[in-house]
């Protein structure tokens, strides 16, 4: 199993991950040989088994859709890195140049 | 009388109803072990004396009003906190330089519960950056140091509550195991941890790494005292979807435990070339130490147990991948400005993350990508099926499973550092645990020629926790292993 460095730039633009040239090609090696080792789950024969989806012993529950309390807006914003009026602000998310 | 610092839990929690000694006194006894160790050890990425101290001052005030007879049952205990549980107002940054100013407006459901039952918090303790990594070399906040030997490794994840607890910088502390991160630094550092049934103990506040196979565990001197925290950690949460309403034995374990017909399997796949020589034979003999108990002993197959690597190193990471997605510079952790947003992703993730997690969330981003999924997601998903169904088919014929914990005592700081897949290999024994759900407990069963402590675990069916407290129990009722302290220095 050989990942090119594209298949790696490609992965890391999926994933929202800059990486330097140096960290590309340490991946590029590294998940080649982990994937080489995963590469052993092949041999087993698992057509007729069902796969393990869920690690709950039972249904999923639902419940009752009750207002409850939860934390204040002030709370939460407290982590923000921006925040305006109770909002999250964030560079623009649509580009204002190209707008018709 | 004994340091403070020596004492269990137990013994602590009887000195303090007894007014033999104060929270106060008991809490700047650690306060000060804690700054006499803390610069060989860093078993520590937060310390918080101050609210200790406070917390510390409240229940004296509780513990002296004759007229309260509902104290609750760890008033003025001392305990530490693996860094990836929220504690409302401490900050907790997973070992993360990505949340290293995160302050959580809560706390988790596990940690609440032993606030409420009257626990003192030291502070919180160093692991691999999102509990990712088997050594706690993966922190971004250095390296926690193994108190028998410090040019060796903790293990990790939880190794700096490993390391606290083997110290005498904490009676307990609360770890996590994802893969074998309480139960391997537990093994390594010579102390007891113990991960309960995946849906036992709430996963609510836990900083999340891989959903499926995350759980809230501790770690402690003995399995008597690790009983007592369990019973008051574990039980349904509504906050946690994953939560089981089943009762929790309310378990006190006594000296008369008796093991006498408990069904021990082992698993001859746990006993694989490669394994240290002084590991399996002293977990060999704590087998036999059970036979001498009463307990019934003989061998089972867990066929499967050669893929739980591939396996978790596959489930693993696609969790990560999509549990840490939330991190991306809009409402909590750190942010790298940019006049574009996906740029701010891009670079915000770069630069917050160390190596392990990136490589982690590529995998998993490349196991989950169009094209791959079934080859790799898929087909693990499948072979988790039969690795559980192994332990299913075993748990017919025996009550638990004894093993080693990992095929070796702590390695070198740096000695895996270069190749990760060699780390992941490290972790062998401990993953089918998580991946089939069950609980499991290790305990320190003897050393090496190094003077390094060598772990068993023992493993048990669903929700039997009790079975394998009370087996532990019995063990160290019987031995003096867990009772050996390190000598820093």
């Amino acid at each position: 199993m050989n990942l090119t460095i594209q298949e790696v730039e490609r992965i890391a633009d999926l994933a929202r991950l800059h990486l330097t040239d140096e960290e590309k090609e340490r991946f590029r090696e590294q998940l080649s040989s982990i994937l080489g080792h995963v590469a052993k789950l092949q041999d087993l024969d698992t057509a007729e088994i069902q796969p393990l989806t869920s690690m709950s012993l039972e249904c999923t529950r639902l419940r009752e859709d009750q207002p409850g309390e939860s934390l204040s807006p002030e709370e939460l914003l407290n982590n923000a890195p921006d925040a305006i009026k109770q909002q999250f602000r964030v560079p623009p998310v649509l580009d204002t140049d190209n707008h018709s | 009388m004994a340091a403070l610092t020596d004492l269990t839990l137990t013994e602590t929690v009887k000195g303090l109803r007894t007014g033999e000694f104060s929270s106060m006194e008991l809490t700047q006894a650690y306060l000060e072990r804690i700054d006499q160790l803390e610069p060989k050890l860093h078993a520590f990425i937060s310390l918080t004396p101050d609210k200790a101290l406070a917390q510390a001052k409240a229940a004296d005030k509780r513990l002296k009003s004759a007229g309260d007879k509902q104290l609750p049952p760890l008033l003025g205990l001392p305990i530490a906190v693996k860094d990836v549980l929220s504690v409302e107002g401490i900050r907790a940054t997973s070992g993360s330089r990505i949340l290293e100013n995160f302050i959580p407006p809560f706390s988790a459901t596990a940690v609440q519960r032993l606030l409420d039952a009257g626990v003192v918090i030291l502070g919180k303790t160093n692991t691999d950056e999102f509990a990712m990594g088997s050594s706690t070399e993966n922190s971004a906040f250095g390296t926690t140091h193994n108190p028998w030997n410090l040019e060796r490794v903790p293990g990790g994840s939880s190794g700096g509550s490993a390391a606290a607890v083997a110290a005498r910088l904490a009676p307990v502390a609360l770890g996590t195991d994802t893969g074998g991160s309480v139960r391997q630094p537990a093994s390594f550092c010579g102390v007891t941890g113990f991960k309960p049934t995946y849906g036992r103990i709430s996963r609510y506040g836990l900083i999340a790494y891989g959903s499926s196979l995350d759980s809230v565990g501790a770690l402690g001197r003995s399995a008597q005292d690790l009983a007592e925290l369990f019973s008051i950690m574990a039980g349904f949460d509504k906050l946690d979807a994953t939560s089981m309403d089943l009762p929790v034995p309310d378990m006190h374990l006594n000296a008369d435990v008796d093991i006498k017909g408990l069904r021990v399997g082992v698993p001859e796949e746990y006993f694989i070339k490669g394994i240290q020589t002084e590991v399996e034979e002293a977990v060999r003999a704590a087998v036999s130490e059970l036979e001498n108990l009463g307990a019934q002993v003989r061998q089972v197959s867990l066929p499967h147990t050669e893929y739980a690597v591939p396996v978790y190193y596959i489930i693993a990471p696609a969790e990560a991948s999509a549990n840490l997605a939330r991190f991306d510079g809009v409402r909590y952790g750190l942010r790298v400005e940019s006049e574009d947003i996906i740029d701010m992703f891009k670079e915000t993730r770069g630069s917050g993350f160390g190596s392990e997690v990136k490589r982690r969330i590529m995998l998993g981003t490349y196991a989950l990508s169009a094209g791959y999924y079934d080859a790799y997601y898929g087909q693990a998903q499948k072979v988790r099926a039969l690795i559980k169904r192994d332990f299913e088919q075993a748990f017919e014929q025996v009550d638990v499973i004894a093993a080693p914990v990992a095929p070796t005592t702590a390695f070198t700081i740096g000695e895996h550092s270069g190749d990760p897949l060699s780390m992941y290999l490290e972790d062998v024994f401990t993953l089918p645990a998580n991946l089939a759900g069950i609980p499991g407990i290790a305990f320190p069963v003897g050393f090496d020629s190094d003077n390094l402590p060598i772990g068993m675990q023992l493993m048990g069916s669903h929700f039997q926790e009790e079975t394998l407290f009370r087996a532990a129990h019995a063990y160290q009722s019987a031995s003096d292993w867990h009772t050996k302290a390190p000598a820093v220095g």
